[in-house]
């Protein structure tokens, strides 16, 4: 299992560049998530570490061995791609086994293996069917143990999980998060879904726009975002954005006017610009009464114990996420409080955190 | 009453297809099963020829030429649906990939395709020809002897042959381009991730999903093939001997120069016996699959429910 490290990799196709230069290492036995928005060049840096496309610069070394140029099959990967990509014609055990087949392997010994793997993922009693015969989640765990049999060094997911419905991708994350544990490989998983790479990264890299914005733990990336476009992808509701003018401690904006903690005014208090974006996640604002802010309520969105209030903040849609016992009618207005020592700064024009 | 009318209101539109359809295709048909039981020549009216039962058909069992020409018809066509085929799809192999050009080679690839037959066979008897052909002249220029292009037996098979394969290998190579380009693109990528070199990706994925196509694909060039008429005509008019004479150009002889209709015919109907099998074929294949892919998918609502 190696230490993978991407060098100055980019990828253009024709005249267009999809990915401008990047560097990344991803330490041995980690499991690692690219995330981001579609088209940010996650799958493309994927399929490049696959060997599916060619570079169009730099290159990608296993330890200390270059793999960038080499075929997908010298390089000791397996992958799981987003729509399956079952082999139609085969049956599930001879789609599992196709790649020990092509090495000649002894008979007894490819049919142990199948046999092991489908155990584990449950769908021993599978292996006669053709892929056509069994529904999205089967497939999806047939997909999983052909890329197990082979024993790869490195696992590759591309958006593994898009295509199940809500229920069984949970239930497939929860899995996969076993499995994680359990197999000591190197894996790395794209998504768009922040909630699957918070969930399964033991490093999450932020991506957007083919640039890396950000890369660490589900933790560091939610609570240090390093701006504004991190602090708004990771964290579910996502977090609320107001323009906001510094004035000393305080930062002031059309319907708020909240002191800053010390710390936070220092830093502002250097900053290049006075106009600022004030970031503040929906768990940070909670009903108070006689509170500074003053919110009206247009949608109540009912979650179990949680619920999510849509309020208008001036123009600005603002989210809170409160308890259900404190739901209140659309159509409302109520003071807030904010926890101020959870507000985050970004510059307006940058987005850089302050 | 009225939802009888309804019922019936389809077919009320259905009715001038239909009559078109007799007039055309089935009043011939049975005109020409009927006349096979004629001892018909072409000076006569139908009403006025002779009825022999089936002798037509009793004498075609012994007639040597017919045989021969049978045979000839029948090597010719399986001959060059192989060849058609292996080339085709070779070719479809090689050339799926993203070129500069494509589309205009796909359409160069296709002219062979639209050019009236009758001109096929023109342009090739002329690059058979003996003296000014082109192929002899350059075997000439090469410092070659000059090959008996159309004037020996086997050389004619084997001409006749090389043009129906030029003529038809882009159909072929059209349809098989068509079916590989809409395999599953992420299947071939798994395949290459598993390790399959370029030859183990063709063998083990793109032919065997290719192959509902492959089938279809056959059959129909198989069934035209039977009927090849103009190019060879123009080229050999069925000759040296009986070297090149397939089935319909021995019926457009019978019928014009021996002036033996009902002969023809039955000749006729033969080869239309031949051809329904094929076709027959076809469609149980295209059943057998489309009831393969129902199991799958009620296999599937079981699984599911």
């Amino acid at each position: 299992m190696p230490r993978i490290v991407f060098e100055q990799v980019e990828k253009s196709f024709g005249r267009t560049q999809v990915l401008p230069p990047l560097d990344l290492t991803l330490e041995d036995g980690e499991f690692t998530v690219l995330v981001g928005p579609s088209g940010c060049g996650k799958s493309t840096t994927l399929r490049l570490l696959a060997g599916l496309e060619t570079l169009s610069g730099g290159e990608i070394y296993f330890d200390d061995r270059a793999i960038g140029r080499l075929e997908p099959k010298e390089r000791d990967i397996a992958m799981v791609f987003q729509d399956y990509a079952l082999y139609p014609h085969m049956n599930i055990a001879r789609n599992m086994s196709f790649a020990l087949r092509l090495e000649r392997r002894p008979r007894a010994e490819i049919d142990s293996e199948v046999k092991r793997v489908a155990e584990m993922l449950n769908i021993a009693h599978l292996l006669d069917r053709k892929p056509a015969q069994l529904s999205g989640g089967q497939r999806q765990r047939v997909a999983m143990g052909r890329a197990l049999v082979r024993d790869a060094g490195t696992f590759l997911f591309d958006e593994p999980l898009s295509n199940l419905d809500a229920k069984l991708r949970a239930r497939m994350r929860t899995e996969l998060a076993e499995m994680r544990d359990t197999i000591d490989k190197n894996m790395i998983y794209v998504t768009h879904d922040q909630v699957e790479a918070m969930t399964l990264g033991d490093r999450i890299v932020v991506m957007n726009a083919g640039t890396i914005q950000q890369q660490g733990t589900a933790e560091a990336l939610f609570s240090n975002p390093v701006n504004r476009f991190v602090a708004g992808f990771i964290g579910s509701p996502t977090m609320n954005f107001l323009d906001g003018e510094l004035s000393g401690d305080r930062v002031t904006g059309a319907g708020f006017d909240l002191p800053l903690p010390a710390a936070l005014a220092q830093r502002a208090a250097a900053a290049a610009s006075r106009q600022v974006e004030v970031g503040i996640r929906p768990s940070s604002i909670m009903l108070d009464q006689g509170a500074p802010v003053e919110l009206r309520v247009v949608v109540s969105e009912y979650l179990g114990a949680q619920s999510v209030l849509v309020t208008r903040c001036g123009a600005t849609e603002v989210l809170a996420e409160i308890a259900s016992a404190d739901r209140i009618p659309s159509g409302e207005t109520r003071q807030f409080g904010v926890i101020t020592d959870d507000i985050m700064l970004f510059d307006r024009k940058s987005g850089e955190r302050i | 009453m009225l939802a009888n009318a309804n019922r019936l209101t389809p077919y009320l539109f259905l009715a001038p297809a239909a009559a078109v359809m007799a007039i055309a295709l089935l009043y011939p048909i049975g005109y020409m099963i009927y006349a096979s039981f004629l001892d018909w020549n072409p000076s006569q009216r139908i009403g006025e020829a002779d009825w022999v039962g089936l002798r037509n058909y009793a004498n075609l069992l012994s007639d040597a030429a017919f045989r021969e020409s049978f045979w000839v018809t029948i090597k010719f066509a399986v001959l060059v649906v192989s060849i058609e085929m292996v080339l085709g799809v070779g070719l479809a192999l090689l050339l799926d990939r993203e070129l500069r050009g494509m589309t205009l080679l796909r359409t160069v690839f296709i002219l062979p395709m639209m050019i009236a037959p009758i001109v096929v066979g023109l342009v090739w008897r002329y690059m058979y020809h003996p003296t000014v052909g082109t192929f002899n002249k350059v075997l000439n220029d090469l410092g070659l002897p000059s090959a008996p292009w159309l004037s020996d037996g086997n050389w004619a098979f084997a001409s006749i042959v090389i043009a129906d394969i030029w003529q038809w290998t882009p159909f072929i190579f059209i349809l098989s381009l068509a079916a590989l380009q809409s395999l599953p693109r992420s299947a071939m990528e798994a395949a290459r991730i598993d390790g399959a070199t370029g030859w183990q990706l063709i063998w083990h994925i793109k032919l065997p999903l290719m192959l509902p196509v492959l089938i279809v694909t056959a059959l129909l060039r198989l069934i035209d093939a039977f009927k090849v008429l103009e190019v060879i005509l123009v080229m050999t008019n069925g000759g040296p001997g009986l070297s090149t004479e397939i089935l319909a150009l021995r019926i457009s002889r019978t019928a014009s120069e021996f002036r033996e209709l009902g002969y023809a015919a039955a000749m006729s109907n033969l080869l239309l016996i031949l051809l329904l099998f094929l076709t027959l074929a076809m469609f149980a294949y295209t059943k057998l699959t489309e009831a393969r892919a129902a199991r799958l998918a009620a296999a599937k609502e079981v699984e599911v429910g």
